[in-house]
């Protein structure tokens, strides 16, 4: 079963991650930029998981601990920046 | 103009969070040696523990949590350091010549005490510091 199974979750999360990519660039204002940030860092968090799920390699899952950290820093971070009114180019 | 941000659900996530991460923290630092982890990367997520907490709580709870300057943590990482070293120079051999003491403690199995652990802890200090000095710095001059 995991014959399919592994393929198969590599690919929906590559193409997530992909249209995740496209709302990075094209998005039309910051906020969406941000958003697609998130996206893409929760979906590596994802990437991480399985990787780890199929090849035993427990280490990985630190990996993504930190990762998941960070990209909950960030996301406050420019929340506040965009609270305060900082400079956006829309 | 106010650094902290008024979100309960912010507020309630820095709580519990900072000390889950620091507990994260230390586990990656002692962990280190043989395995993933080490005194850099334990020493970024303590300095991101912080910055969440300061983000949440305003940069007057950040200071207190830290109980410490960070400038100061800066300098007592870096002698730690450098100290970790001189041991080697006892035994004859070259300076940073890493040194093991196993001790064998009954209810818990062997404590591995070393040199590289105290640089590790050094080093995690210096990370910590700066980039805490760097961050409180910045969050303070935004006002």
């Amino acid at each position: 079963m995991f014959l399919i199974l592994q393929p198969l979750v590599y690919l929906i999360l590559s193409v997530s991650l992909g249209l995740g990519f496209f709302r990075l660039v094209k998005g039309p204002t910051l906020p969406d930029r941000v958003v697609a940030l998130e996206l893409i860092a929760s979906l590596t968090v994802g990437l991480i998981a399985a990787y780890t799920f199929f090849s035993g390699q427990t280490a990985f899952l630190d990996v993504a601990l930190v990762l998941a950290l960070t990209a909950f820093l960030t996301a406050i971070a420019f929340a506040r920046y965009l609270e305060k009114g900082g400079q956006r180019d829309d | 103009m106010k650094t902290q941000m008024n979100s309960l659900i912010l507020r309630t996530t820095g709580h519990f969070l900072l000390p889950l991460l620091l507990i994260f923290s230390i586990f990656l630092l002692l962990r280190g040696h043989d395995e993933p982890g080490g005194g850099f990367i334990a020493g970024l997520v303590a300095a991101a523990a912080i910055a969440l907490y300061l983000f949440s709580m305003g940069i007057k709870s950040a200071r207190q949590v830290l109980w410490v300057d960070p400038r100061n943590l800066f300098g007592i990482g870096l002698t730690l350091a450098v100290l970790s070293g001189v041991p080697a120079i006892f035994y004859g051999q070259a300076f940073f010549t890493s040194q093991w003491w196993p001790i064998y403690l009954p209810p818990f199995g062997t404590l591995k005490l070393s040199t590289p652990l105290f640089f590790d802890i050094g080093v995690y200090l210096v990370v910590v510091g700066s980039v805490l000095t760097i961050v409180l710095t910045l969050a303070e001059a935004e006002g």
